[in-house]
């Protein structure tokens, strides 16, 4: 028989080249990026192989592709496509740990751990992300103020890197690599899997109360005496109202409840042209939503799905935007800073854009762990625009430097165009992460703000 | 209809059948993992106990070359098991396989000879037990030699010639066979090859399969179903036609 050769094919281990998976995007389909090789991984003994056979700065591992930018792209390179990596490793129903491969989705774990009344320490407001593109991205939720990011509720990470064999990374040992690896964009290192604590809930229910406000100043008061005794709370804010920023203020608690929910699953099927969300129709449903959410105010329980996520029921809602893209716009501004908020607002609201999902949230005190976590005090404004070419991005440059001015910063996971000054306003500490980037680990994300 | 409760995989680490594993533990079914590689059934295992599956034993062994050491662990380990099913497969390059006997062999060897072994051994239970379920994957590509995959369809089709045979010894005892043929599957064993036509989520093919266990008249399936008629329709062409076929 023939031996067994001890240096891997590179062919046979990453696959062969030029296979255009165009299926490999961002959320935001911009910018579109066309990769060499896409590798598929499919047991966590694959990864140090597929690590060790590639270039210097070619590979980004790559999830569910829910990073609206750039960061999960890796223009003319290769991707690992982690996402057959989704096993639950290891768990416990008394204490609610659980381990896990790190391509698991979030909303696959939850299938899992609700009915045994464990629930996401912290959820984003999609839950097709995986684990591990939850902690590359120190993801947050509606919760922030109360318990911090995901990072936080990370207890161990077993860590794939191309100079080393399998790396475990605790607040324990290796705790510098593990900082680096919250917030890390997936340079660090492949996720292999990841030990979580979970939260006890009673119920699969969520008490949700539902305000309005007028302007931003209430929005403030609200936030600040929902705080206390409220574990989730997030605005929705109408862009497109004037010079008032009126609004909807959720918020909410899990209940020792369970109600019944039926899943309906809509799927958008093709790129929608481009007048479907412009201004006059977001305007119009903007105008119908909130005067149907402030008439019937008060509080309703609701099943954790629609109250988490309730764009998820809408496979493919991104090719709403149409075929050039959508970008979405995320910046944390000093605590209490709503002129700044105002002044944002102000300027989508004029440059005339369909502005069709904006949401506001109060961060709170508490620290992640990681080294290039985006949360920090203060308020966090999100806003989506279609792309509209220059003057999408001329609109973004003018929020750039009402944000540099107030000393915020952009969350690396929405963005797709920031220059790396604003990057390094935002993140001056990032030079921290660049000796434990793992040599053959890149991103068009990092070259673009790294770039000069 | 008669519900699984004990299960044998031998394959356990195949990928086509992980969303199937996975939808059985859903059922609180009870299974035998046999693979090659302990690490891989371990994450495979607790992966299925976490989704509610009840007992799950591992063995690693390479199913190549041991029928009767695994045969004995079943009965011994996991007695009175109901359903056996075989899914572990190779395929091997096929222009390798073309010029490289050693190759051919061995593509022969574990796709067919092997597997021949394994049932033969395994029969025996299901013979003195009178009911049960033997469910094989053999393949859409063991239907017609083609110059593209002849050295694996060879060995799939003689699998399901002698799986024929089989179901019409075995029915005499109640026990039914199940041949199941896959059209190509998006998993490891395919990610490398360029000019997959077609290829389905193992989802799919795992919604077939189920059902198919489940419903106790089905002898044939192909999944997805399309292939039935899709290979119906290349078999018809005649073969002075069909072998100047590129395909």
């Amino acid at each position: 028989m023939t031996s067994v050769a001890t240096v891997p094919d590179r062919d046979v281990v990453l696959g062969r080249r030029g296979s255009t998976k165009t299926e490999y995007q961002s959320w935001g389909r911009y910018p579109k990026a066309a990769h060499d090789r896409v590798t598929k991984i499919y047991w966590r003994d694959q990864l140090q192989d597929a690590l060790r056979c590639a270039d210097p700065a070619s590979l980004l591992p790559y999830g569910m592709g829910r990073s609206y930018g750039d960061s999960c792209l890796n223009r003319g390179r290769d991707l690992l496509d982690c996402t057959a990596l989704d096993r639950i490793l290891d768990y416990d129903w008394e204490s609610g740990r659980i381990c896990v491969e790190g391509g698991i989705t979030l909303g696959d774990l939850l299938q899992v751990t609700v009915s045994r009344g464990w629930f996401l320490p912290v959820t984003p407001g999609t839950k097709f992300v995986t684990v591990g593109g939850a902690i590359a991205n120190d993801v947050h939720g509606k919760n922030h103020h109360r318990v911090g990011t995901f990072g936080c509720h990370v207890k161990q990470i077993t860590l794939y890197r191309s100079d080393a064999d399998a790396v475990v990374c605790s607040p324990a040992v290796n705790t510098d690599l593990l900082q680096a690896t919250i917030g890390g964009l997936g340079l660090t290192g492949v996720i292999g899997s990841a030990e979580i604590q979970l939260k006890r809930i009673g119920g699969n229910a969520i008490e949700v109360e539902t305000l309005s406000f007028q302007n931003l100043d209430q929005f403030l008061e609200l936030s600040a005496a929902s705080d206390k005794s409220y574990e989730y709370t997030v605005a929705w804010v109408d862009c497109l109202s004037g010079s008032q920023t009126r609004g909807i203020f959720f918020r909410g608690n899990h209940v020792e409840k369970t109600v019944s929910h039926r899943s309906i699953r809509m799927k958008v099927p093709f790129a929608f042209p481009e007048f479907v969300l412009s201004r006059p129709t977001v305007g119009l449903f903007n105008c119908t939503y909130f005067a149907l959410k402030a008439r019937n105010p008060g509080s309703a329980l609701v099943h954790y799905d629609p109250f988490f996520y309730p764009l998820d029921s809408l496979q493919n809602w991104n090719l709403l935007y149409g075929r050039r893209g959508f970008v979405q716009y995320q910046c944390v501004l000093p605590p209490g800073d709503v002129a700044a908020v105002k002044r944002i607002i102000a300027a989508v609201s004029n440059s005339g854009e369909a502005c069709f999902l904006a949401v506001l949230k109060a961060f709170g005190e508490v620290q992640s762990p990681g080294l290039l976590s985006f949360p920090r005090p203060g308020l966090t404004l999100t806003v989506d625009l279609p792309m509209r070419g220059n003057r999408t991005l001329a609109l973004l440059a003018s929020l750039d430097q009402l944000v540099l001015a107030r000393g915020g910063a952009l969350y690396p996971a929405k963005d797709a165009r920031m220059s790396p000054a604003m990057f390094n306003a935002g993140f001056p500490n990032w030079t921290n992460l660049v000796p434990y980037i793992d040599p053959k680990l890149s991103s068009s994300f990092w070259r673009r703000v790294t770039a000069g | 209809m008669n519900l699984m409760k004990r299960i044998v995989i031998l394959g356990a680490t195949s990928g086509m059948i992980q969303p199937l594993l996975r939808k059985m533990a859903a059922q609180g079914n009870e299974m035998l993992l046999v693979a090659r590689s302990q690490e891989r059934l371990d994450a495979v295992r607790s992966d299925l106990l976490a989704r509610g599956a009840g007992t799950v034993i591992t063995f690693e062994t390479d199913l190549t070359c041991s029928p009767d050491l695994v045969f004995s662990f079943a009965e011994e380990c996991f007695s009175d098991f109901d359903t056996l099913l075989l899914s572990y497969g190779t395929m091997l390059d096929q222009s390798k396989c073309q010029i490289d006997a050693e190759q051919a062999i061995r593509e022969i060897q574990t796709n067919f000879v092997s597997a021949v072994a394994l049932l033969t051994v395994f029969a025996r239970h299901f013979e003195s037990r009178h009911c049960g379920t033997i469910a094989v994957i053999t393949s859409v590509a063991g239907d017609r030699g083609r110059r593209s995959n002849y050295v694996y369809g060879a060995a799939k089709g003689g699998l399901s010639i002698f799986l024929q045979g089989m179901r019409s010894r075995m029915s005499q005892y109640g026990v039914r066979v199940l041949t199941i043929k896959p059209g190509p599957v998006s998993t490891a064993m395919t990610a490398n090859l360029t000019n997959v036509p077609m290829a389905a989520d193992p989802e799919m093919v795992a919604r077939d399969i189920y059902h198919a266990l489940k419903n106790s008249t089905s002898n044939v399936i192909y999944t997805p179903r399309r292939w039935r008629w899709i290979m119906a329709m290349l078999n018809a062409i005649p073969e002075h036609v069909f072998k100047r076929m590129p395909i």
